[in-house]
């Protein structure tokens, strides 16, 4: 297959991926108003203070759009898996680890990106310092990605359980806690006042680790689900 | 490509639950063949086909694609490879036209619309190609799957129940379209419980399940 094929082959995927997105528009929204609920409650809970908000502000909107990713991800292989679609995707030419990243690629185009850009309005509603904006959108950019990328492994091989959704929790939750870790460990320094580079740069080699080697691992899992 | 197109089963047998599904199988599909699997229900059609197809590795014995182990050359495989199962992967909320586009552009990126409007004229779906799928019926939307083989380029067709839900009429348009295949020098394997009507010599039956 010419690289010209290829190319154009994952162009098809993408594009149906997202036309399917915005034909469904409530598995659309739904992610990012469940962000927008989980965020909110925590004042209900924690109580109105301003100084305890400031301090749990940048770990809330990390953690919500965690789960929102989460809640997401069930949906990225189940229709496809149930209506045949899965199956014509790894038997066509295309390499599956490359249909598998651009599956992924569409789902994070329309979860994690919305939930990147919506982010500053949370953290302004917490009362995070302006200085903490950039870190809290450059680490989502960056996190998100990752956070599709794993979740996608654990979607693949849940696939074919008629309940994987608890499961795939259980399976993925563990896996995000380094990207939480620098997530939140940089917009805490950010809104201090410190640098925050580090953190930055620690997750874009996490990112760099995830989209060389989950493109396999979720073309491994896929083939055990269809095959199994 | 030097050896001639062929698929070759060799010692094929898998198990289920400590039963038999199929048993020591041994068939070769060469251009211009017919091979329908027949046999009662639960008696591994399905899984024969997803065996052959590659989507099933829970097996032992060898498959051969002209004359060279599958694993050895799988994307060459799948290239030549259509292959239609019990749900095709159509989406509801596509038409048929986007739905086609996409099962087609698996495999080849030179269709244009009039390559796919004829295609779906030819099963009957002349003004439906913009209408959602989940405005249709059942056999329309199996048509819409159907319509693939008016454009592949596949030699090896494996189609799984490919008559489900269609009528009379669809069903002689279907057969006319396999022995078509075959008499361009493709090979077809299909389930189907239906008593094929044509009479063409390349045609064979291999019964699963007749010596349980």
């Amino acid at each position: 297959m010419t690289l010209r094929g290829l190319v154009r082959g994952l162009g098809c995927i993408l594009r149906r991926d997202l036309r399917l997105a915005f034909r469904n528009r409530g598995d659309l929204m739904n992610p990012l108003v469940f962000f927008f609920l989980v965020a909110s409650l925590f004042p209900l809970g924690v109580g109105p203070s301003p100084d305890v908000l400031r301090i749990i502000g940048g770990g809330v909107v990390w953690v919500s759009a965690l789960l929102a990713n989460m809640l997401a991800l069930d949906s990225l292989f189940r229709s496809d898996y149930e209506d045949g679609a899965l199956e014509q995707l790894m038997l066509s030419p295309l390499p599956l680890s490359l249909v598998a990243v651009t599956k992924v690629l569409a789902h994070w185009l329309v979860t994690g990106l919305p939930i990147t850009l919506v982010a500053p309005v949370i953290a302004i509603m917490f009362g995070l310092p302006a200085e903490a904006l950039p870190a809290i959108v450059a680490t989502l950019l960056l996190g998100t990605p990752m956070l599709s990328l794993v979740g996608a492994i654990g979607a693949g091989l849940t696939v074919g359980l008629r309940k994987g959704g608890i499961l795939l929790s259980l399976l993925t939750l563990p896996l995000y806690i380094p990207v939480l870790i620098l997530g939140t460990g940089a917009i805490d320094a950010a809104a201090n006042g410190f640098p925050w580079s580090a953190h930055l740069m620690w997750q874009g080699a996490l990112l760099a680790l995830g989209i060389t080697f989950a493109p396999l691992a979720i073309g491994a899992s896929l083939r055990v689900s269809v095959s199994g | 490509m030097t050896q001639p197109l062929c698929l070759s089963v060799a010692e094929l047998t898998c198990e289920r639950d400590e039963r038999y599904l199929f048993r020591a199988l041994n068939f070769s599909l060469n251009p211009g063949e017919i091979l329908q699997i027949s046999g009662p229900n639960g008696s591994g059609k399905t899984t024969l086909m997803r065996v052959v197809a590659g989507l099933s590795l829970d097996f032992t014995g060898a498959l051969f694609w002209c004359g060279e182990p599958i694993d050895e050359d799988r994307p060459g495989f799948h290239a030549s490879l259509l292959y239609l199962g019990h749900h095709p992967g159509v989406k509801p909320t596509m038409t048929p036209e986007e739905n086609l586009r996409w099962a087609m552009g698996l495999h080849r990126n030179d269709l244009s619309r009039d390559d796919i409007w004829a295609a779906l004229a030819k099963v009957r779906l002349t003004g439906f190609e913009d209408v959602p799928c989940y405005q249709l019926s059942a056999g329309q939307n199996r048509r819409v799957a159907l319509a693939r083989l008016f454009l592949a380029q596949q030699p090896l067709w494996i189609l799984d129940e490919p008559f489900t839900a269609i009528d009379r009429q669809g069903i002689t348009e279907l057969e006319l379209a396999l022995v078509q295949h075959a008499e361009n020098g493709g090979m077809v394997m299909v389930t189907t419980h239906h008593e094929m009507t044509f009479d063409y010599s390349g045609f064979r039956t291999l019964v699963l399940g007749g010596s349980r």
